[in-house]
């Protein structure tokens, strides 16, 4: 019952559209429901990086530690959105700090599963790292915005 | 018949009745007139406000069209005469000329579906829009509320967005570039709120204020999420001396800021924004 | 005595016309040789005239030469134009009183003072003065001081019978017969200088009815058909003295659809930004506005004062000047001269007078620069 669910969750996301079928089904295999409350952790800077979720409800601060004060927030992720992509990269490990804002519901993509997966089907891994790098690319313009602090007075 | 005015450069002396201030470098002062003065004006339009013996600028208006006793100004203060401008005391006198410029469409936009997205101070010549649309709810579709501002600590109208926000059939988002430690809210670029927002693009007419690179990327974002290039309005900011077309200084391409805009349908002035140093 | 509209002048007539001017209250201006140029200025009769004189203009030259036949009006043009007197380059606004935080404007009306008779408007002047008069006077607002200088103002034009180096007005077809009568201010007295071995004498016609009554005044003759034909044909030999020529065909979309033509990096390597060219130009008006106080602070007055889009500050915004390079500055000027004005008024913006090319420090030609953007270079002969 869980596994259509999360199935046809899968499929109808935008981020998974025009994968092939045997994809998706690699993907649901390594697929899982996961709830955070608000305020919890979910990634850690510095530790393995082995899954990247989907996010179905809540939003997400990626945040960055700062020494002598509270960790400041960069980005915020929320409905529909993906969180991480460290796991595809060597070496594998979080380089940001992600905390639940509010309580999150997403799935959980199990990112060890998957890089053995992309190793043997290179389809899949190429479909995957078109799609990760379209994220990617969105989030650099964005952070080139964010950085050119365009309503500061000069 | 072009229009008489012999005295468009000389400035009606108006008192300010009220200082607000809104963010560490913003204040928002509420003008009343002394001479007999009327205060109406179309949302978008600008006044030319002078602070006696130190010098003139153009500031948007930001109040409320229907208020016609009372000019509403919100000021960031950038240099000397925004400074000497934000430091009037209550009771004082600042010249005002206009208003001037073209303003939002807003008897175009009727029964349909208006977004407006501003970027920091860009909200200010934006608040009338909404005032008036708030005041005339039946005669518009949804209206959705996109401002992005640097840092929690530089928002205008926080109470009112909130206010806005319980309104029926309005959504109000906001963002920051710069969360820093305390703040819960949504972290990020303006056209980041875009995927909160269901456009219908048909019905939609968008109005866009902030920093022009900021009014680039949204105006890209809304034309690839179907609104119309004519659907779409831009406020845009030059240089100014005279606010009534003779000095020349706001000219962009063949367009005189001061007369010709400050608000421009995206269709007509696309090209002009991508042109560097025009 | 009958009003004529058409007669021949002796050359005493022209000190009796200026005088005749004056004894009807105007503040008479014309040209008058000073610093080793012909500049306006108050004139009190003909002594004060350019009476053979004749300059000798290329780009980035102006001399003053003598010639032989005592000729009134045997020069081209100056560095002045008519925007002096008719939009002043400087202005005050008005001035205001400030008391306890409180201020109040001042009657802002200075008596107007004479109204203003010009000697010496050439084609190419009444033609700026046209064009300035749909900028001023037509748009959404209204120059009401300038409106008022002109509606005063009293205007002697001369025909040209010669051209400079510099000039094309012929190719912008606002001279030497000046046949875009939409963009031409009325004179309301033209003059033909006829000068040659035997004879010296002018065609006087008047455009209005002050001109016709001034020039009953003056002891002319009427026109003989022969005096007509003889004072045409001197204007049509100063339209073929031309030797420069701006291509108009398709010019305002050429500007526009070259915005990264590197000519403009070409051209910017030469000029200085110096803004020479705005300040001769008859049709530039752009202006700034300045406040001033006094040391008490208490009074405070607003000034109108020629500017220029050279400068730094013409653009800037907070964070900094739009056009920041000599680059982005001398094509704002150009693509506005010859493009963007036609759009904003109607009108080309340029007057083929010439005075740019000669009053630029490095000599930038306005008309070779329009054929490099064509694409076609110059072989180096004509136009120099």
């Amino acid at each position: 019952m869980e596994i259509q669910t999360l199935e046809r969750i899968l499929a109808e996301h935008p981020f998974f559209e025009g994968l092939e079928t045997y994809c998706t089904n690699l993907l649901v295999g390594c697929a899982s429901n996961v709830r955070f409350e608000a305020g919890k952790r979910i990634l850690r800077e510095g530790e393995e990086a082995n899954a990247f979720y989907v996010i179905r409800q809540g939003r997400v601060a990626i945040e960055i530690a700062y020494p002598q004060q509270k960790p400041i927030v960069v980005d915020t992720v929320t409905e529909g959105e993906i969180l991480g992509w460290s796991w595809l990269l060597p070496p594998y490990t979080w380089r940001f700090n992600a905390r639940a804002e509010t309580s999150t519901l997403a799935i959980a993509l199990d990112g060890k599963c998957l890089r053995t997966k992309c190793e043997e089907n290179h389809d899949l891994g190429y479909e995957l790292l078109k799609r990760f790098s379209l994220i990617m690319n969105r989030r650099l313009d964005a952070t080139r915005m964010q950085l050119l602090d365009v309503y500061a007075t000069r | 018949m072009p229009r008489v005015e012999p005295d468009a450069m000389v400035p009606e002396p108006w008192a300010v009745q009220r200082v607000v201030k809104e963010t560490p470098d913003t204040f928002t002062l509420a003008l009343k007139p002394t001479n007999g003065g009327q205060g109406g004006f179309q949302p978008g339009q600008f006044s030319m406000l002078w602070v006696f013996g130190v010098g003139e600028l153009p500031i948007s208006i930001s109040g409320d069209p229907a208020d016609s006793g009372s000019l509403t100004y919100t000021v960031r203060s950038v240099g000397p005469a925004t400074q000497a401008l934000v430091s009037r005391a209550e009771g004082q006198s600042l010249g005002v000329r206009g208003p001037f410029g073209t303003g939002w469409p807003v008897d175009v936009a009727e029964g349909k579906d208006v977004i407006v997205v501003a970027g920091g101070i860009g909200l200010a010549p934006l608040r009338p829009v909404i005032y008036h649309v708030l005041r005339n709810r039946d005669r518009y579709g949804r209206l959705v509320v996109l401002y992005g501002a640097r840092s929690p600590r530089d928002m205008l109208y926080r109470k009112e967005l909130a206010l806005w926000a319980r309104q029926k059939d309005t959504q109000v988002l906001s963002t920051v570039d710069y969360g820093g430690v305390s703040w819960r809210g949504r972290v990020g670029v303006v056209t980041s709120l875009f995927k909160y927002v269901r456009l219908q693009s048909a019905r939609t007419t968008a109005m866009v204020c902030g920093p022009e690179i900021m009014m680039r990327m949204v105006a890209r974002e809304l034309a690839a999420r179907g609104v119309s290039p004519n659907d779409l309005y831009l406020s845009i900011e030059r240089n100014m001396k005279c606010g009534v077309g003779f000095c020349g200084h706001c000219q962009w391409g063949p367009h005189f800021i001061c007369k010709d805009g400050p608000v421009f349908p995206y269709a007509r002035i696309a090209p002009l924004l991508d042109r560097y140093e025009l | 005595m009958a009003e004529r509209l058409q007669a021949t002048l002796a050359p005493d007539g022209i000190d009796k016309l200026i005088r005749a001017l004056t004894g009807r209250g105007y503040q008479v201006l014309g040209p008058t040789v000073r610093d080793g140029a012909i500049v306006y200025d108050k004139i009190e009769g003909a002594d004060d005239l350019p009476r053979g004189w004749t300059d000798d203009q290329g780009p980035g030259r102006y001399r003053l030469k003598e010639r032989p036949d005592g000729a009134f009006f045997g020069y081209g043009n100056g560095p002045q134009t008519w925007k002096k007197y008719l939009h002043p380059p400087e202005l005050r606004l008005f001035a205001a009183d400030r008391q306890d935080g409180l201020f109040h404007i001042l009657d802002s009306t200075s008596p107007p003072g004479p109204p203003m008779a010009f000697v010496g408007v050439r084609a190419c002047e009444l033609a700026a003065v046209g064009i300035q008069d749909r900028a001023l006077l037509e748009g959404k607002f209204r120059d009401s001081g300038y409106g008022s200088r002109r509606d005063r103002a009293f205007i002697v034009a001369v025909q040209c019978t010669q051209a400079a180096a510099t000039c094309f007005c012929a190719s912008m077809r606002t001279g030497p017969e000046g046949t875009n009568p939409e963009v031409r201010a009325k004179a309301d007295l033209t003059l033909t200088e006829v000068v040659n071995a035997d004879s010296h004498w002018f065609l006087a016609e008047a455009g209005s009815k002050r001109g016709r009554e001034v020039l009953a005044g003056l002891d002319g003759q009427p026109a003989t058909e022969e005096a007509i034909q003889l004072a045409r044909s001197a204007v049509e030999s100063a339209a073929a003295q031309q030797v420069r020529h701006m291509e108009t065909g398709g010019i305002h979309d050429l500007l526009y659809q070259n915005f990264e033509h590197p000519r403009w990096d070409e051209i910017a390597a030469r000029c200085l930004s110096c803004g020479n060219c705005t300040m001769v130009c008859p049709t530039c008006f752009c202006t700034n506005v300045e406040d001033v106080s006094d040391v008490t602070g208490n009074h405070a007055e607003r000034w109108r004062r020629w500017d220029s889009c050279f400068t730094m500050s013409f653009s800037y915004i907070h964070g900094g000047s739009v056009r920041t390079s000599a680059k982005a500055r001398f094509r704002q000027w150009m693509t506005h001269k010859l493009a963007s004005w036609s759009d904003q008024f109607g009108t080309t913006g340029c007057v083929g007078c010439g005075r740019c090319i000669a009053w630029c420090p490095v000599g930038i030609d306005l008309t070779e620069e329009a054929q490099a953007l064509r694409g076609v270079v110059n072989d180096g002969n004509t136009n120099s």
